[in-house]
């Protein structure tokens, strides 16, 4: 366990440097933010308080020293208090990012397990049965690897909400004013969800599967393997034997991929209009609501974060050598 | 490629361990990359891509902003307009041979600054050990962990639309989020390098340690670096191309900026392929090379790769059992005289 | 089975279900004129060429020889667990399990094989580390091989026969939990052969089992793998290049050069009296630990490139004893005289002229079969080996007047 008490530690430092981050870069980058806002935000006049509050928030015109702005900040934070949201009503950010995380991390979460478990399965395939027909999906593989998601979206709603019209193209939900638990609702949220998580799936899986294969094809190689044929072992036992092994880097590799899946299942919620933080995102950068975008970037790297310390825990669970015992 | 962070070997093609001939520099010179299908193809999208961007603004039939006949949806191909024409009626064509010339310049921008910097913390890491390499090494798992996208979009919505034009500011920051990666594969390799005989003796003999560095280690780092550097242009590819379709970056010219005012325009709903096809496959095809090239180089380093048999052609005689492979575990019988 | 109390007597009756024990020194494995080839073509590398191996029940057999001697690769090769580019080219490998019948080993197909690996026929082999699965426990490494020829067993009776089975090898039963990575060199060789015993095989192939262990290991193992034997009366295939374990162990000993067999002989006999050339330089690349100094001959020249085998004897262009016929016709693997089990390929053994001084050396005194006492303390043996003390007989220094028998010291 103490690996896990090291990535914990690495965590909250990470966690540490992401809000200073946030507090930084409004303050590093040249310009002024809440001129921009005001500027903005034509013939909408702010009251005294709110342009007070933004300006304590991004640092202008301010005497006060650059740590105990820095303290201020990290006490706001603390209490959960992410600042105003200007483009949403003046509501605060935690609201509205309350009623976007949902969607993201339902459909991210979803999509994600789908591609990992998909991704290495095929990859154990196409190294099991090397020289076969399964090959060649390789370069297909590879194009959607390096094709970006939203260009991806754009064919998947194109080619299937469009012309062959099975799926709808945007939204995560026909505009129920509620959300019941019942049949009709969940099966239209399912959907929705398909095409979003159709995209995210066919655009990450690509990874898994060549770096699955690749480490695979070595792991083939070990005497281990071998002596589970010699054993007498049925065929899917010893590729079973063999996958236990080769599954391992995907998952330490995880932390690397999950940050990228976000991304793109960030862009991917902009093509369907899917009611996620990715909307958000956009609509915040068209109105120079700074204060969600930080509020957004917190929570995403959060939300990282903790996938990988799940990711973490599986890894430590699976490869019996992490495991310090006594 | 396969990342490992659990562990601190280089999954997916780099094998320190591989009985190494030393590439001193001049054996370097006298490399050269296998006639590998992977590579060649890879090599030929790059060069296509790279062309269109030296001449594409040149042979351009309109200016990508010129405005044409009032027509309130836009146009499918046709003999005055190749690839259509957008919402406003600008050519499509024109717009997508304009804006491969950004794209190239930021991508091998950000890839060439993100490799110097992933070199530099990297190898000092390696090579230095102890507390610098702790220090380095927590610096760089942070900016691996951080997720890139949403810190990109901070930075560059405090910077403002209109003062990011400028192609080298771009590509500056988005290195600053790329060079992580690399950085940790480097580290590895170095460190495994350092303790490899001869740059021991080198050590003790009293050699400068940048003259180390420079003919020791740096020359047998040189398919990683490739490797590295190429997968960092793909992620500048990639990254800009999302900032533009954002709105984040000056869409104008460029392929994610085209892509941006599809979206604006719901083109995807409304059918337009010509608007976001075109703009979307380049980049696909792009990144697709840059993967392609990065696949051969891996099989150049890892041979056992590439006996699985992707490598286009076979070279040698055709094997007899070409058309069934071997099964595992079922040493093949094939005697002589005998058909297979 | 019987659902006894007793989990040993329900695997033991199924274990009795897979063979019927047939006589001791009956055959129980015969490979045929066996061709091994790397890649094909003309780029082929012929690793083994024309192999003859009989082993018989309960035997010992060693299989010595350098690296690149194809030993490995015959072993592996009549198992089909030879991985590609390794190519079966030609030949015959019989197994008889005991009931009367022949198995064609190279014709069978995967789910023939299958019944037969493990239950008859398991692999112990160099590295236990790589040998053993580092993600799962030895309780699994163990059981699954159960369950997979005993589908009837229940998780308890497999459990029971685990625990047996390291204790067999003098392994706690409270190790069942544990995984490779926690246990030490000796106690992973000890696990795999634990592990090889399992189904109580009709034949355990040891590929280098000791060689990554130090000696003191060394020596423990041997003399648990032979009290294995003298209770469950498996027999081994001993491959090694160091011929000092040879001595300790095995009953007979064949020896193979650039892909072919060159002799067999009893242990005994073979150390004492070799028949073929490159057996006698073996013997004598090293000096022995006692007794006095005498100047090293060694063998001249280095293997032969196995792709462009020498004409003719492979062993040809290294031996001093070579004449014309040597360079144009193989000889073949042939008894060296009437009423002996000994085989050698030498033209000098066969033709008409007489045989050197050096190669007809006495049968030594002793019964064919293993040694009881070891000629002398092993020592680390680089490759080739053969640490002996003092061979019995003129043939063991060249050039010197013979010298009167000494037998080793421990006693």
């Amino acid at each position: 366990m103490r690996t896990i008490a090291r990535r914990l530690a690495f965590y909250v430092v990470t966690a540490i440097v992401a809000v200073s981050l946030d507090f930084l870069i409004p303050r590093l980058i040249p310009g002024n933010p809440v001129d921009a806002i005001l500027s903005h935000m034509q013939g909408i006049t702010l009251s005294r308080a709110t342009i007070n509050g933004l300006e304590l928030q991004f640092g202008v015109g301010t005497k006060a020293s650059l740590w105990s702005q820095y303290t201020h900040y990290w006490s706001t934070i603390l209490h959960g208090n992410l600042g105003t949201s200007i483009s949403n009503g003046f509501v605060p950010v935690t609201t509205v990012i309350r009623g976007a995380l949902p969607w993201t991390l339902g459909l991210v979460g979803v999509s994600t397990v789908i591609s990992f478990v998909l991704g290495t399965g095929i990859g154990v395939l196409v190294a099991w049965r090397r020289g076969s027909w399964l090959d060649n999906l390789l370069p297909v593989v590879t194009f959607f690897q390096a094709a970006p998601y939203f260009f991806i979206a754009f064919l998947a709603v194109d080619l299937f909400a469009i012309k062959l019209g099975w799926f709808p193209a945007e939204g995560a939900h026909q505009n129920l004013d509620f959300a019941a638990f019942n049949w009709t609702y969940l099966s239209d949220v399912l959907d929705h969800a398909v095409l979003p998580a159709l995209t995210i799936v066919v655009a990450s899986a690509a990874g898994w599967i060549v770096g699955m294969r690749n480490v695979m094809l070595t792991t083939m190689d070990e005497d281990y393997v071998l002596i589970a044929a010699a054993k007498g072992l049925h065929k899917p036992r010893v590729v079973w034997y063999a996958a236990r092994n080769a599954v391992l880097p995907s998952v330490s590799g995880f932390a690397l991929a999950i940050g990228f899946i976000v991304s793109g299942a960030l862009l991917t919620e902009i093509v369907f209009s899917y009611p996620g933080l990715g909307l958000l995102l956009v609509n915040a950068v068209g109105d120079n609501d700074y204060a969600l975008l930080q509020g957004i970037f917190l929570i995403i790297t959060f939300a990282v974060l903790a996938a990988n310390l799940i990711a973490d825990f599986v890894y430590v669970f699976l490869d019996p050598r992490t495991r310090q015992e006594a | 490629m396969a990342v490992s962070i659990g562990t601190e070997q280089p999954v997916g093609g780099t094998d320190p361990g591989l009985p190494g001939v030393v590439l001193t520099p001049r054996r370097v010179r006298a490399l050269r990359l296998p006639r590998s299908g992977k590579i060649q193809a890879g090599l030929g999208l790059l060069a296509f891509f790279v062309l269109v961007a030296i001449i594409g603004p040149l042979i351009a039939p309109y200016s990508p902003d010129q405005t044409f006949a009032n027509a309130p949806v836009p146009l499918p191909p046709s003999g005055a307009h190749l690839l259509g024409t957008t919402q406003l009626q600008q050519d499509v064509l024109s717009q997508f041979l304009v804006g491969g010339r950004s794209m190239m310049l930021v991508a091998f921008i950000s890839g060439a600054l993100a490799t110097v910097l992933s070199v530099l913390i990297g190898v000092t890491a390696g090579y230095l050990g102890g507390l610098v390499d702790d220090l380095l090494s927590m610096f760089t798992n942070i900016f691996l962990v951080l997720p890139a996208l949403p810190l990109l979009i901070i930075m560059f919505g405090f910077l403002g639309r209109s003062s990011s034009n400028d192609v080298f500011i771009i590509g500056l920051i988005i290195s600053v989020t790329g060079w992580a990666f690399g950085a940790r594969v480097l580290r590895a390799q170095t460190l495994s390098l350092r303790n490899r005989d001869y740059v021991d003796s080198a050590r003790i003999v009293g050699e400068k340690w940048w003259r180390i560095i420079g003919t020791e280690i740096l020359p047998n780092l040189t398919p990683i670096v490739a490797t590295s550097f190429l997968f960092t242009v793909l992620y500048g590819v990639g990254t800009y191309t999302a900032l533009a379709f954002l709105g984040l970056v000056n869409p104008n010219w460029s392929w994610g900026g085209m892509l941006f005012y599809a979206q604006n325009s719901n083109a995807e709903i409304s059918g337009y392929w010509w608007w976001f096809v075109p703009p979307g496959l380049a980049v696909a095809l792009l990144g697709t090379a840059l993967v392609l090239l990065n696949f051969g180089i891996d099989e150049f380093i890892n041979p056992r790769l590439r006996a699985a048999g992707l490598t286009g052609r076979p070279r040698r005689r055709s094997r007899p059992w070409s058309g069934r492979r071997p099964e595992f575990a079922l040493t093949a019988v094939i005697r002589e005289g005998s058909e297979q | 089975m019987r659902p006894d109390a007793d989990g040993h007597g329900a695997i033991q009756d199924a274990l009795a279900d897979l063979s019927v024990p047939a006589g001791l020194g009956e055959p129980l494995l015969e490979i045929r004129g066996l061709c091994v080839d790397y890649g094909q073509g003309d780029d082929a590398v012929h690793a083994v060429t024309g192999a003859d191996l009989f082993l018989h029940r309960g035997e010992v057999l060693g299989l010595a020889g350098e690296s690149g001697s194809g030993k490995s690769t015959l072993a592996m090769a009549a198992t089909r667990l030879l991985r590609p580019p390794g190519v079966i080219t030609g030949g015959d490998v019989l197994f008889y399990p005991g009931n009367g019948s022949a198995v064609d080993l190279l014709a069978a197909g995967f789910s023939g094989l299958r019944v037969l690996r493990w239950s008859q026929v398991s692999l112990v082999l160099q590295s236990a580390m790589n040998a053993l699965n580092p993600v799962l426990s030895i309780r699994t490494q163990l059981t699954d091989t159960l369950a997979a020829h005993l589908p009837g067993s229940s998780r308890q009776t497999r459990r029971e026969r685990a625990v047996e089975l390291l204790r067999m090898v003098g392994i706690s039963g409270d190790r069942l939990t544990s995984h490779p990575h926690e246990l030490s060199g000796g106690m992973r060789q000890r696990v795999m052969i634990a592990m090889a015993l399992a189904l109580e095989p009709q034949l355990v192939i040891m590929d280098e089992p000791t060689t990554a262990l130090d000696v003191v290991t060394q020596r423990e193992i041997l003399e648990e793998l032979k009290d294995l034997r003298d209770r469950l009366g498996f027999a081994i295939l001993f491959i090694t290049h160091d011929l000092s374990l040879l001595i300790e162990i095995a009953d007979s000993v064949a020896v193979m050069y650039a892909g072919r067999l060159v002799e067999r002989a009893p242990a005994g006999a073979l150390f004492h009296a070799p028949r073929h050339p490159y057996t006698l330089g073996l013997l004598h690349s090293f000096p022995p630990l006692h007794g006095p100094r005498v100047p090293m001959t060694g063998i001249p020249g280095s293997p032969p490139d196995l792709r462009k085998l020498p004409s003719g004897c492979v062993f040809h262009p290294r031996c001093r004893f070579a004449y014309d016929r040597c360079a144009t016709e193989a000889p073949p693997l042939v008894f060296t005289g009437a009423g002996t089990s000994r085989l050698a390929a030498c033209w000098k053994q066969q033709d008409d002229g007489p045989v050197p001084v050096e190669l007809a050396a006495p049968e030594p005194a002793e019964p064919a079969g293993q040694m009881t006492e070891p000629a002398g303390p092993l020592t680390e043996a680089a490759e080739p080996s053969g640490q002996l003390t003092e061979p019995a007989g003129a043939a063991s220094r060249v050039g010197d007047p013979p010298e009167p028998a000494q037998q080793g010291s421990t006693a």
